[in-house]
């Protein structure tokens, strides 16, 4: 199948306006006679299902936590872009397009980002209608700070709790429908298969995870709002639910899956301290504001920080890009700390960690003003390391946080599979290589509450208007197949456990296509994740059935699918044969250590195909066409 | 790197909601003071399954203490010992080498057993449903900025919003109010211009539904306060009383 991007012509800043106007409505009686299927309720799946069903749509929702308002953009601190120029100091649509552009490496998609650009206005609005507390200056107007990759102020922040804050805002507006009878809101339920009727998605199989029943539910589109698959890794600062099985399951049904290897290695988290660890903690990029990172000048210093008079000290970051200094873009502070700890310089036992220190900020702005600032933050990493960072630097190492890489998606949202749609992180479109801080819950918001509400209805208005029923054979197939796979984890009887499994999984991806990647080490990692895959399906040891809360087939099921990704996205990986963002492969590089793109042959969307587990996915290239952005080096200095 | 602290962990067992429960004993050996308290059920799961038997249940997602889905009732305390701080944040450094733990489930009858200490807390969700929003569809909206908000006003609307919905107020109530988890979404739209429109129907509703689930009076022994792990502040039950006989008097 071709790729078609669907993107509107005519020049950038008119396409959505245009592009709305020409898609087809639904009218408002006929809007209740369809039916749709919202998978997820972070930022994205809860402010698609709440507009949707405001509209008039009937929506279904599901989510494995017990409660909407648990999914991990819950867990999103610093804040949420937009182009609202309120700082007078140089934003707008165009300055916040070009920064995502560019921050994403230019591999986005020009005509998305412009439309995400134009939206992030809306979606501010639309979180302080909704009673969102924003954080205010005392003329109770919003406030502003400023994040990576951007030379304005033009973060919304509600204290180091932007995710928590609008999060639960879309919830409110799902739960007034969900009130108002338009959204049943299915919790503890996870999705294990998308149906495919006649070539079009009509339903999904899901699990209750009390019951254990398998469930057919029906409808006439489908939408995946899974967010990311970074637990690929294992040690990340994702929830431990997050999962990819939603979005593999579709990606197995013919649903083509974008740049896998597009992985978000964030500079500023909390290092690993011992084997027992279950996940990292993210601190802020926000801190960058005000937080200045350093490494001792000389190799294997092991002073107390305190101790390292100013002299001796490597404000490295401020050095090598004076115009951005603490705030360049992730994937280059993320790089450069590596860099600092493989040279020597690294602080901590470990020696895996750089300094984030907020003595001249403390200094400068008295210990109140820090506090008010990043007071959650100060006391979560003091919680986490028993260390008070009001009185010594923040140790802090980089961790997988998002992954740009997801279900490719056309100009509609709708992925290769017609009536089956992907929002937010769960999709491939915005970001680039690179996503930029506190670009996440604007991209999220602007899918679910902007863009999805117009765009799914183009696709509904071509369905037949009676409700799609759960008596096809594919949902007969569907379950079957769910079941058979559920038996199958059952039965293996083995020795290991699935978090034995995703400890191992986890290790591989990071030693192999972790922050630098080089083609001899993706060989060995592809060989390696095979011989894990057959060694999960002999060795798996899952207790308890089928038919109760069983947390621990749950988990197994997710990382069988979390190892096949992880194949794909060292293929992908693998066949990309240039640095951008956060891919870097160690072979192109410029002479001082950054990325170095090949536009001439790589300018594209790498859409893979699924061709079963056991053959290669197929590649299929979607082609970036820059209009109006000239492509040049990424330079923050 | 595993440590050398040694426990003794009593632990509320149920294999359903219908089935009784019961305490179980377990030693928790190899415990380094650095994991997270979770982090030591996880070693004491991975213990269980490798001797065949069923590891315990219990609710955890972002282990960043922000999620709210954790929920484990430890020595007699929601979220154990430490002041404002989740299960998940909660650190073994904080307990001694040699230690008895109790940990049990949430206990409310508003919150049902679903499996040994994950707890059916969707009675929350139905109380939100019944009345935390504003009722502000997509896109009808005006510019951010054309809604001033006196910072004050902001600034405790989000100390209330800071909720986490995970029922420490309720476990820690004698008698299972869940006053502090309504009065928090009450206040900040109470507190805020864009709540004022529905101020009366939304805490009459909240309240009636909250009733409904079977949640208990408030006690007035803040132990709620005292337990939470947001630190919300009991004034928020003060403010939604107001709020509530106003809404009565005048309606």
């Amino acid at each position: 199948m071709a790729l078609n991007s669907n993107t509107p012509s005519g020049p950038l800043s008119e396409k959505w306006d245009n592009h709305k106007f020409n898609l087809k409505l639904v009218n408002p009686a006929n809007k209740r006679k369809y039916d749709v299927i919202i998978v997820g309720t972070g930022l994205a799946g809860a402010s698609a299902a709440a507009s949707l069903a405001e509209l008039g749509y009937n929506v279904k929702t599901f989510c494995f936590q017990d409660s909407p308002r648990r999914a991990h953009s819950i867990a999103a601190q610093g804040g949420v872009n937009a182009a609202k120029n309120y700082r007078n100091d140089g934003d707008s649509v165009h300055r916040l397009f070009y920064d995502t552009i560019k921050g994403g490496d230019y591999r986005a998609r020009e005509a998305n980002v412009y439309r995400l650009a134009q939206v992030s206005v809306n979606i501010i609005d639309q979180c302080v209608a909704q009673g969102v507390p924003f954080a205010r200056e005392y003329g109770g107007l919003l406030d502003n700070r400023s994040f990576g990759g951007a030379q304005v102020s033009r973060t919304f922040y509600a204290k180091g709790q932007t995710g928590q804050q609008l999060l639960l805002g879309a919830y409110s507006a799902m739960n007034r429908q969900i009130g108002a009878g338009k959204i049943q809101s299915y919790t503890r339920h996870e999705m294990l298969d998308l149906v495919v009727v006649d070539g079009k998605a009509r339903g999904i199989i899901a699990r209750d995870m009390v019951t254990g029943k398998i469930e057919r539910h029906a409808a006439h589109a489908v939408v995946l709002c899974t967010g990311g698959y970074g637990n690929v890794f294992y040690l990340t600062t994702y929830a431990r639910g997050s999962n990819a099985t939603a979005i593999w399951r579709a990606h197995k049904k013919g649903a083509y899956f974008g740049n896998p290897c597009f992985t978000q290695i964030h500079p500023t988290c909390i290092p690993v301290s011992g084997d027992h660890q279950s996940k990292l903690t993210l601190m802020s990029e926000s801190l960058r504001n005000d937080g200045r990172i350093w490494v001792p000048m000389k190799k294997g210093d092991n002073r107390r920080p305190e101790d390292i008079p100013e002299n001796e000290r490597d404000y490295y970051l401020e050095r090598i890009y004076p115009s951005f200094g603490n705030l360049v873009p992730r994937d280059i502070a993320s790089r450069k700390a590596k860099e600092m700890c493989d040279e020597g310089r690294g602080v901590g036992a470990s020696g895996l960690a750089v300094y984030l220190d907020f003595s001249e900020a403390i200094n400068r702005l008295g210990q109140k003003a820090v506090e008010a600032r990043y007071g959650n933050l100060f006391d979560m990493y003091k919680q986490i390391t028993g260390e008070d960072p009001y009185k010594t630097p923040m140790r802090i190492y980089p961790a997988v946080h998002y992954t740009m890489g997801g279900l490719w998606v056309d100009y509609n949202l709708m992925t290769t599979v017609p009536g089956l749609y992907a929002c937010g992180e769960a999709n491939f479109s915005d970001h680039g290589a690179n996503r930029l801080g506190a670009s996440a819950l604007m991209q999220g918001l602007a899918d679910g509450y902007f863009v999805l509400p117009y765009t799914i209805g183009d696709y509904l208005a071509g369905e037949e208007r009676k409700p799609i029923t759960t008596d096809h054979p594919e949902f007969e197939a569907a379950e079957k197949n769910v079941k058979g796979m559920i038996e199958k984890l059952l039965s293996v009887k083995g020795t290991k456990t699935s978090h034995d499994f995703q400890r191992e999984l986890g290790l591989i991806m990071w030693n192999h296509c972790g922050m630098a990647r080089n083609e001899k080490g993706l060989i060995e990692g592809i060989e390696k994740i095979k011989a894990l895959r057959q060694d999960f399906w002999s060795n798996i040891m899952v207790p308890g059935s089928g038919e109760e809360l069983n947390q621990n087939l749950e988990k197994a099921s997710r990382v069988a699918d979390l190892i096949e990704l992880g194949e794909l996205m060292m293929h992908d990986a693998l066949h990309r044969r240039e640095s951008c963002g956060g891919h870097f492969r160690e072979e192109y590089q410029t002479p001082e250590g950054e990325a170095l793109r090949d536009d001439d042959n790589f300018a594209y969307v790498a859409a893979w195909e699924f061709m079963g587990v056991d053959s290669p996915a197929k590649l299929h290239k979607e082609e970036l066409n820059y209009e109006t952005v000239k492509r040049s080096q990424r330079s923050y200095k | 790197m595993s440590g050398n602290m040694n426990l003794t962990l009593k632990v509320w067992r149920q294999k359903n909601t219908s089935a009784s429960g019961t305490f179980e004993t377990y030693q928790a050996s190899g415990i380094s003071p650095d994991m997270s308290f979770l982090e030591m059920m996880d070693v004491v799961n991975e213990d269980l399954i490798k001797q065949g038997k069923d590891p315990i249940a219990f609710d955890h997602d972002c282990r960043e203490g922000i999620c709210g889905m954790c929920s484990m009732y430890i020595n007699g305390r929601a979220h154990g010992p430490l002041k404002g701080v989740t299960t998940c944040q909660l650190h073994m450094r904080t307990f001694k080498d040699g230690d008895t733990i109790t940990i049990e489930p949430w206990r409310s009858s508003a919150f049902p057993v679903l499996k040994d200490l994950v707890v059916d807390r969707s009675a929350f969700d139905r109380i939100q449903q019944a009345g935390g929003f504003v009722s502000v569809n997509t896109g009808s909206v005006q510019d951010a900025n054309s809604i001033p908000v006196p910072k004050e006003n902001a600034d405790e609307a989000f100390l209330s919003a800071a909720c986490i919905g995970c029922g420490a107020c309720v476990a820690a109530c004698k008698n299972s109010s869940a006053m502090l988890f309504v009065s928090a979404k009450v206040s900040q739209y109470a507190l805020l211009p864009q709540g004022q429109v529905e101020r009366a129907k939304r805490v009459v509703n909240m309240v009636e539904q909250m009733d409904q689930e079977g949640f208990g009076n408030c006690t007035n022994t803040e132990a709620c306060e005292a337990e939470c792990p947001k630190q919300i502040s009991v004034s928020n039950i003060a403010r939604m009383n107001r709020e509530y006989i106003k809404a009565k008097l005048f309606s």
